[in-house]
Parts: structure tokens; sequence; C-alpha cells
């Protein structure tokens, strides 16, 4: 889950890492009483998870509670390469001389976590990386390890930071591992990392991201979920525990027992429905292993609410999950669903006891369901139906 | 032959004395593994009967292997807990261990993997995979050992539905040793160990990969086959459709900007010699066509 700066900010300064004031607003009103609270001059940020809002005139600078109030009005409601801003951030002005960059990240390719810090900072990252690569230090971080002051220190020394605030960058980066540990975080960014003209060093604008596998023992990171923005049917799917992600642009509805398989049944759909006027899949739903009655009336109940579904794709493989139980489990959704399925649904079993499970679908001879034999067959049939 | 795991694997189960752990032990023994017993701190002594076999329960992995000379284990143990079971093992210096748990931060993961690194003797498989299996030999995790037989095909996957699936499409050839490696951004074995241990491994003939969107782990793979792999390789990738920046079900499986696209993956392994199937069905064509089956 990745963090809005505002949402950003508040862990930041909950681990100490240096920040400026800031709040955030949703109405003109909100933003011009935080103007008045913080006094002297703001900065109206546009809330988006989107780089470039700067470019894109979502950052402005205020002189005062008034200004603030007419600079609100024109960013909210703004669109940001398709973000629509919701929310700004009022955050304190402050007289700035020297910009940085650092960060922390799970490092995928080399398995392992990775701090990142230049000089060079207030810019895109990926541009000094690719540009001036000997002004980027990067530095693998055992997870064993972790990093402590005297890590921090030589890390910082390697990115050539000033010798006059190298400690303070280097208590930084002690409080920002803080954060990425104690948070679960995958990203801890700051860039701008700042100096101040009167020589502090502070975090002032941040991107975290977090693992939602920690939700367990992180009861703090729900408060942070964006439910604003959400899809109504993806949160409508969460709430019953389904994964499900919501596509653009498609007509066929999908549920499938599986990331791997889900994943691949889109993709075999589109290919299929290249025949068929450029049908495409409209979801993506995973059952995963236990495929019971209820769990597939959920599925099928939030993919026939969908309006841009045409057909549903039912591609079930038995691996632990037994066919048999899989056909139940549709037979049983559509009684629970009555006269709300109304789209046609093709299905396609396969593996532990595939025989028993297409004669259940066979004797239950419901009128919008048809069987058959492959994934590929099945996935050019659902795009047919859903092309009519 | 095979790679990882053969019929002389002894396998302890971590987690044994819970409902998922005692179903998949059932089905391990079923399936003819040498499962020699169980790990649940606390329920040390215990004796559990699964289907007319008994099994002791120890507490610690090194009691378990001190007693039963298990060389595998394999971890069904709930992610909360997850990190200590896998600490347990290497600390124990035990030689494999299979990770099957699903949603395990990935703080614990990369911690567990580092730790591995460190002690340089025990090789972890996942976590968030199905396992491995090496069909009339030994199967730890949870792939049905009913779909295919012994044969010449090498499998690498991340996930495990289409791990089922190609082993389905080719059950009439048969395969050496099918690992499902996991579909988290922290594995810890990937699919170069994989390809390595294939070529290394006389009786595979022609090796599968299947891959996802998220990483760069194929085309690492890629590079890797170019450079090592001798054997004929067949691959898939899934994920094309996906939209970026949501993730698909597996934890791993986002793509970000323009980086871990399957048309990425799918151009590096063709550039590789690799061919790469349009579906799955495809893939298990040109697999054929390779073996002249």
């Amino acid at each position: 889950m990745d963090l809005y700066e505002y949402q950003a900010r508040d862990l930041f300064e909950k681990h100490t890492v240096p920040v400026l004031k800031g709040a955030v607003a949703t109405t003109p009103e909100q933003a011009r009483d935080a103007a008045a609270d913080m006094g002297g001059k703001v900065v109206v940020k546009a809330q988006v998870k989107v780089g470039g809002r700067g470019k894109a005139g979502g950052v402005k600078l205020a002189v005062d509670p008034a200004d603030t109030f007419e600079k609100a009005s024109a960013i909210l409601g703004m669109d940001i390469k398709g973000h629509t801003v919701h929310k700004v951030m009022i955050a304190q002005a402050a007289p700035i001389v020297d910009e940085y960059y650092i960060s922390i990240l799970l490092d995928r390719s080399n398995r392992t976590f990775l701090v990142m810090a230049s000089v060079a900072g207030g810019m895109d990252i990926e541009e000094v990386a690719h540009t001036t690569p000997e002004k980027l230090a990067k530095v693998p971080v055992s997870a064993v390890d972790g990093i402590d002051k005297a890590l921090a220190t030589k890390i910082i020394a390697q990115a050539q930071f000033p010798a006059d605030i190298a400690d303070q960058v280097a208590d930084v980066l002690v409080k920002l591992w803080e954060t990425f540990q104690s948070e679960d975080a995958t990203l801890v960014e700051v860039n701008p990392l700042v100096k101040t003209e009167d020589g502090r060093i502070i975090a002032l604008d941040g991107k975290v991201s977090l693992d939602e596998n920690a939700d367990f023992r992180q009861p703090d990171h729900a408060a942070l979920v964006d439910t604003a923005t959400a899809n109504a049917l993806e949160e409508a799917a969460k709430a019953k525990g389904l994964n499900y992600v919501k596509l653009d642009n498609g007509q066929v509805g999908i549920i499938g027992n599986g990331a791997g398989l889900v994943m691949s049944t889109l993709d075999v759909v589109a290919y299929a429905g290249e025949k068929f006027g450029g049908m495409r899949p409209a979801n993506f739903l995973d059952i995963g292993g236990g495929a019971s009655a209820q769990v597939m009336a959920d599925g099928l109940s939030i993919i026939l609410g969908d309006p841009d579904v045409k057909s549903v794709f039912v591609n079930v493989f038995g691996g632990i999950t037994a066919c048999d139980a899989v056909a139940n489990g549709i037979v049983q959704a559509l009684e629970l669903l009555g006269a709300q399925a109304t789209k046609p649904i093709v299905v396609r079993l396969d593996g532990n006891n595939v025989l028993e499970g297409r004669a259940i679908l066979n004797a239950a001879n419901h009128p919008l369901v048809e069987q058959a034999e492959t994934m590929d067959g099945a996935a050019s049939r659902a795009a047919e139906l859903a092309a009519k | 032959m095979s790679i990882f795991i053969n019929s002389s694997s002894n396998v302890i189960v971590q987690g044994m004395t819970g409902s998922e752990g005692t179903k998949h032990t059932r089905r391990m023994l079923a399936s003819g593994t040498k499962v020699v017993g169980g790990v649940t701190p606390g329920k040390g002594g215990q004796i559990v009967d699964i289907d007319g076999t008994s099994l002791p329960v120890f507490n610690t992995v090194a009691e378990a292997m001190a007693a039963t000379g298990a060389n595998v284990s394999v971890v069904f143990v709930p992610p909360k807990f997850a990190k200590a079971a896998v600490i347990d093992a290497i600390d124990a210096v035990m030689p494999l261990v299979v990770v099957i748990t699903e949603g395990i931060p990935v703080h614990d993961s990369a911690f567990f993997y580092a730790y591995s690194l460190k002690s340089g003797k025990t090789q972890i498989i996942g976590p968030n995979c199905p396992g491995l299996i090496s069909p009339e030999s030994s199967n730890v995790g949870i792939i049905p050992a009913d779909i295919t037989k012994k044969g010449p095909i090498g499998l690498v996957s991340k996930s495990g539905t289409l791990t089922y699936q190609m082993m389905y499409e080719l059950r009439d050839i048969g395969f050496s040793t099918a690992v499902g490696i996991g579909g988290d951004p922290v594995i810890g074995t990937t699919h170069i160990d994989c390809l390595r241990a294939f070529q290394d491994d006389p009786e595979t003939e022609a090796i599968v990969m299947i891959g996802e969107i998220g990483g760069d782990a194929e085309e690492r793979a890629a590079a890797f086959i170019a450079e090592y792999v001798k054997k004929p390789v067949v691959g898939y990738v899934a994920g094309f459709t996906a939209p970026e920046g949501k993730t698909m079900g597996h934890a791993g499986a986002i793509v970000s900007g323009s980086s871990g696209t399957a048309q990425a993956k799918k151009d590096a392994l063709e550039a590789a010699g690799v061919k790469v199937g349009q579906t799955p069905s495809e893939t298990a064509r040109l697999m054929r066509e390779i073996l002249g089956r």
C-alpha cells in the first residue's frame, strides 16, 4: 500500500524524523484554518499518488490564510494524470539552501534491503541514476544487521555529503531505518531531504509503501487505507475477503483458483477475444484453495453486479480443491442468486474429481451455464458470448 | 534422478499438529513421501497417528533431526510464527526448508533469507509456494501427486495452479521434478537455482519455466539460460493484461511503472532462445515438439 505524502510525514514525525509542520485539508476552509494555525507562508500541495504534480500545477506557495484558501480552491478537484485531487497538504514553508536524496527500499532482484543516497536531490532519482550514477550511493543492507549509527555514517560518507551536515544526515538515516523496520515498509523515500538556511536537515517530501502482509501486527495501518478513491466493486469484494481487481475496458468476468492461473486466464481471454472484436477480461478474481458454495456465490455476485460484464468464465484446476465441490458451489450460488444471475457462464473444470464435477453441472442443467473441455476453448467461447 | 528431493528425502513437518499441517502430512504420506516426524514448539513428546503411521512430535527442528535423521523440512506454520520456525530450522542446519505459508511479511522473509546466507548451509524454497514433487519418489508440500508420473521434463514456476495446469497438459510424458518457487517478492530459491539444477540433472531432458509479472527474475533467468543451460527450455509468462500498480493475487505480482511487465520478460526469454507460449496449452505443445512426443 502506497501512502500519501501527508501520511508519510505523519509516520516520519512518529519516528522522530525531522519534518516541518503539516496538515491535511479536504476543503479550502480547512486549508485556510491550517495556514492560520501555522502562521507565515505555507505550501499547498496536491495529495496524489503519482509523480509530476509540481509541473501539473499541484504545488503552490501561499503568502497568508486568504491566499491559501484561493490556492487550495484551485488545486482541490484538479485532475493530475487521471488522479483527482481530493486532499491537499498545507506545509510550513522553509528557506532551503540545499537538496539531497535518501531512501531505503526492498531490492527484490538482490533479495535484500538497499539504501540509496545522493547529494543531487530534488530531482527524479532515476534520472540521477541514469545520467550521473557516480552521484548515487547504493548500499545493500542485510535484514539481519539493519542500520546503526556506524553504518549510517559510512553510507553518508560514501554518498559524499558535506562534512558539516554528515552527522545530522546519518542520524536521519538511522531514524528512517527505524521507520522502515518498525512500520513493515517496503519503501521509505525522502526527496528532497533539505538543509535550511539555519542549518537544519529536514525531510521535506516523502514516499512510503507498506507491506499488507504485515497488517496482522500493524493495527494502525488500517486507518491509512484510502477509501475515497477505491473502486466500489473492489471494496465490496474486499469486505467479503475476495482477492479481486477490477480491470478497465473489459467484458468477460473471470473467476479462477490460484493467482497464477487467474492471471493466465485473463491473458488467454484477451488473446481469444481478439477474434471477437477485442473482448477483454473485466476483472481478476482468485477464489483460492477452498471454493465453497458461499465463496463462489460471493464471487459470482460481485462479477454479475459489474455492469461491464457480458459473460463469465469460471476456470478451475482442481489441485487441492475438488471439482465436485466447485460444481456444487456454482449450482448453489446460482440458486442463492436466483433472478440476479442473468449473464452466460462458461465453466472449465479440470483436475481433482473432474468427472464428478462435470456430472453435477450436467445434471443441474442450468440455462446460463455451459461447460468447455479446455481452457483455450472456454476462453474463446466466453469471448464469443460477450461479443453477442 | 531428480533435483532437490528424491526417495531418500526424510521429511519433517513444521506445524504438523495444525489443521493444514495434518491435512497435507496425510497427503504426502499417501503419495509415498517419507515423513518421519513433526515439530510444534510446546508439543514435543506427543505421538500423532495419521492413517496408521505414528509420527513423533518434537519441540525443535534440532531434536527432530537428531531423532529421525530428517534432511528436509516443510513449513505449514501460520505467518505470525513462520519466521521463528524457519530460523529454528536454519539453526539446526537443516539442508532444505520448504516454506508453504502464504502471507509472511516481507521483512520476515528477507530476514530468514539473509540469515540462511549467513549460515550458508540451508536452502530455502518459498515462501508462498506449493512446494516440489519428484513424481514416484518424494512430494514435499501441497502439489497433487496424482496429476502425472515420473518423466524427463523439469518444471519451475512461481505459481501453484499453473504448475498443476502444466503438469496436467504434459501428464503423459511426465516430470523429473516440478518446483513451485513461490510468488513473493523475496524467495529462497529462484528460477536460476532450478535451471542450474535441471541442467546438471542427467535425467532431465527439457525444462519448462513459468514466470509472471513483477521483479526481474525472468530477465535474469534468461541471461542465465543463454550462458549456462544447454538443454531445451520452453517458457510461459502470465500477466500480460495486468494493469500497472495493482497486485495480482501474489504479493510479488505487480507491474511498477515500466518494469516487471510480462512483455519484457517474454522478450528477454525469446532473446535467450527460449520458445515462449502464448497460453499454457501452446507452451505444452512447444514442449511436445521439442521432445517429439
